[in-house]
């Protein structure tokens, strides 16, 4: 076997992890505080994406783009979640996917319309695209700046939810929203924060990895789906989870394209398995809470 | 103020005017409007076949799309590779529908809700890598792409049938006999044990269990049915498009359009799915082909709307304010107008399932 490109394919298939565990980690947000899986995460991604790329275009800075595009996805994802998901919040589950798919295709047609169907190429990255190769095992400088990124934002989310107000307050209405409301707690602004939150991470997963894959209006459904499987096997209301399940999901996605050649051109069983056995045999994941069904 | 005895009458009267209407509707109009509303048609089955899993027994599917493909794959296979005629293929397409619909429902036993709602999604996404991977059609592509002779209807069909020279009719009226059939068998099942069984494990799946429903054996039926109906609404698109064909963006789309149907027509309704179907697809090609040539004066909307890519983004907007004004539908809302109008206070399966109550112990 030849190890150098094992492990050639373990450090790729860790860098796409990390993209898989920050959306996964955005889709924990929201279904924490109000118990939606969103469908139209990707596609929220992907209009950020598109923002950044029309600022590039007019010559911002690299990191500046990122930090507007960041803000304005905030906005946005709070905007979204008051005007268009809190009518529905606790309706049946149909409801929700309607409303979400809703968006998936607004969202996504409104990026074809407003930037042009076709594919952007040429996104720039903030740092030097080089490659190392110590022993014959290929790392990129994409990994390393995902993994980085994706440590980043575990410290800065871990920082807000244990040792904020604000973080405090958001734990208090994922476990109760009802006791939180009477307990003073304004619980419509903390769900507004929760997808406002959900949104800038989805947008700095965007702008991170689509350099490298190009943009189009396509381009964000497979990692999302990807995403969703990272977040099923840690378990949808685990942080935690998210992330080694984004991380091994990557793994096993770059792993299975490499080894496994009856999977050629349907490596999408991979995550597709892991959430059907997930929840089948383990409904609250690796890490998360199980839920008692009383009757 | 009406009777509900004049409005079953009034019910039964628009019934048969409809459905004289569709008999003859390929004789009235050309070929582009006779394969739209046998575009409508099959849409509404898959979709009829959904609302009986959606609607009558709460489970959300994304994934119908698939269940359409494999009908649509089974059928133009055959009748590409085998030479088959068309309606025989029905034969094995519906079990073999069925069969997929089997498979897919044991999982769905342990898989509620949202999450339900994102396993199939994963259905919708893996069928057409499926398809490229182990279909090798035109080309080695997955595209199925069947001539006008395999498609010609038999001799046994009469010219009225067949039409002179027009392979729309014959695929419009096939699509239309399956879409009666349907509806009936549709009503057969909502009325029956097994439909009431439905609306018991919706509702409150344990205390159905208490009363003696086998729960799992509803579910995976129910799976399997609506799975029946979508795949034998791909086989008569197979007629209708001449092809066979799952690209990513179509089975996904294709999914979407069933659930909307549903929604749009009315949950847990017999009629309103179909009533649905005609509505998605007249609207989408509303946007797409009308709709920019009539607002002419405003220039950047007009700009906007003229986009091909913009039809799905008023699509979406319209079922978000769809589920915000009238969440049961039009049949659900003509059914609270008319409930109104007589002023009866009948109990009807209401579109969406209340809130459980808590038992007693």
């Amino acid at each position: 076997m030849d190890f150098s490109l094992f492990f050639s394919q373990l450090m790729g298939g860790i860098g796409n992890g990390a993209v898989y565990a920050s959306l996964a980690l955005a889709l924990v947000l929201i279904f924490r505080t109000t118990g939606i899986l969103n469908f139209a995460q990707g596609e929220m991604a992907l209009y950020s994406t598109y923002l950044f790329w029309y600022f590039t275009q007019r010559s911002v800075p690299v990191l500046l783009a990122i930090l507007i595009t960041m803000v304005i996805s905030f906005i946005g994802g709070a905007l979204i979640e008051r005007v268009i998901i809190r009518p529905v919040e606790d309706k049946s589950p149909l409801v929700i996917v309607i409303v979400t798919i809703g968006l998936f295709l607004a969202l996504n047609s409104i990026v074809q319309v407003q930037f042009g169907a076709d594919i952007k190429t040429g996104l720039p990255r903030f740092y030097a695209a080089t490659t190392w190769r110590p022993g014959n095992v290929q790392i990129s400088a994409d990994t390393l700046v995902l993994v980085a990124m994706l440590a980043i934002v575990c410290l800065l989310l871990y920082v807000l939810f244990q040792h904020t107000k604000v973080g405090l307050a958001m734990r208090a209405v994922s476990s109760n929203a009802e006791s939180s409301r009477l307990s003073g707690i304004p619980v419509g602004n903390v769900l507004m924060l929760g997808w406002g939150l959900a949104a800038a991470l989805g947008a700095l997963a965007g702008v991170l990895i689509i350099p490298q894959l190009g943009l189009e209006a396509s381009a964000m459904q497979s990692i999302l789906f990807y995403s969703f499987a990272a977040a099923a096997l840690g378990g949808f209301d685990s942080p935690v989870g998210a992330v080694v399940g984004g991380i091994i999901v990557g793994v096993a996605q770059a792993l299975a394209t490499q080894y496994v050649h009856f999977l050629d051109g349907i490596t999408l069983i991979v995550p597709f398995g892991i959430i059907l056995v997930v929840l089948m045999v383990r409904p609250q994941g690796l890490f998360g809470t199980k839920r008692v069904e009383r009757v | 103020m009406i009777s509900r005895r004049q409005a079953q009458i009034i019910g039964l009267v628009v019934a048969v005017i409809v459905l004289a209407v569709l008999l003859v509707l390929p004789h009235q109009t050309g070929t582009t409007s006779t394969l739209r509303w046998a575009q409508v048609l099959y849409i509404g089955i898959a979709a009829m076949g959904l609302n009986l899993l959606t609607g009558y027994n709460g489970q959300v599917s994304i994934g119908h799309g698939a269940f359409f493909g494999v009908g649509a794959y089974t059928t133009a296979l055959l009748m590409h590779n085998e030479g088959w005629q068309f309606l025989p293929t029905l034969v094995v397409a519906a079990p073999v529908c069925f069969l997929v619909g089997v498979v897919v429902g044991f999982p769905a036993l342990r898989v509620k809700g949202l999450y339900l709602a994102l396993v199939t999604l994963g259905l919708a996404v893996l069928f057409p890598d499926l398809t490229k991977r182990f279909v090798h059609a035109t080309g080695g592509t997955n595209l199925v792409s069947l001539t006008r002779a395999e498609l010609a209807p038999p001799a046994w069909v009469p010219l009225w049938v067949s039409g002179e020279g027009r392979d729309d009719q014959w695929a419009y009226y096939v699509t239309l006999g399956a879409a009666i059939v349907l509806v009936i068998a549709a009503v057969i099942i909502v009325r029956s044990r097994f439909g009431r069984a439905l609306i018991a494990v919706r509702d409150h799946e344990a205390a159905a269990e208490t009363v003696g429903i086998n729960v799992a054996q509803v579910k995976v039926l129910a799976f399997a049915v609506s799975a029946l109906y979508a795949g034998i609404a791909g086989s008569c698109a197979v007629l209708v498009t001449h092809i066979a064909n799952a690209e990513k963006v179509n089975t996904f789309q294709l999914s979407i359009e069933f659930l909307v149907a549903v929604v749009i027509g009315g949950t847990a309704t017999v009629i309103g799915p179909l009533l649905g179907a005609w509505i998605v697809v007249f609207l989408q090609h509303y946007i797409s082909d009308d709709l920019p040539n009539h607002v002419s004066s405003l220039g950047p909307l007009k700009r906007v709307l003229g986009e091909p890519a913009a039809s799905p983004a008023i699509f979406g907007i319209l079922l978000i304010l769809f589920v915000y004004v009238l969440p049961d539908g039009v049949v659900g809302g003509a059914r609270r107008l008319y409930a109104r109008l007589t002023r009866s206070r009948r109990t009807r399966a209401p579109a969406v399932p209340p809130s459980p109550t808590p038992l007693t112990t």
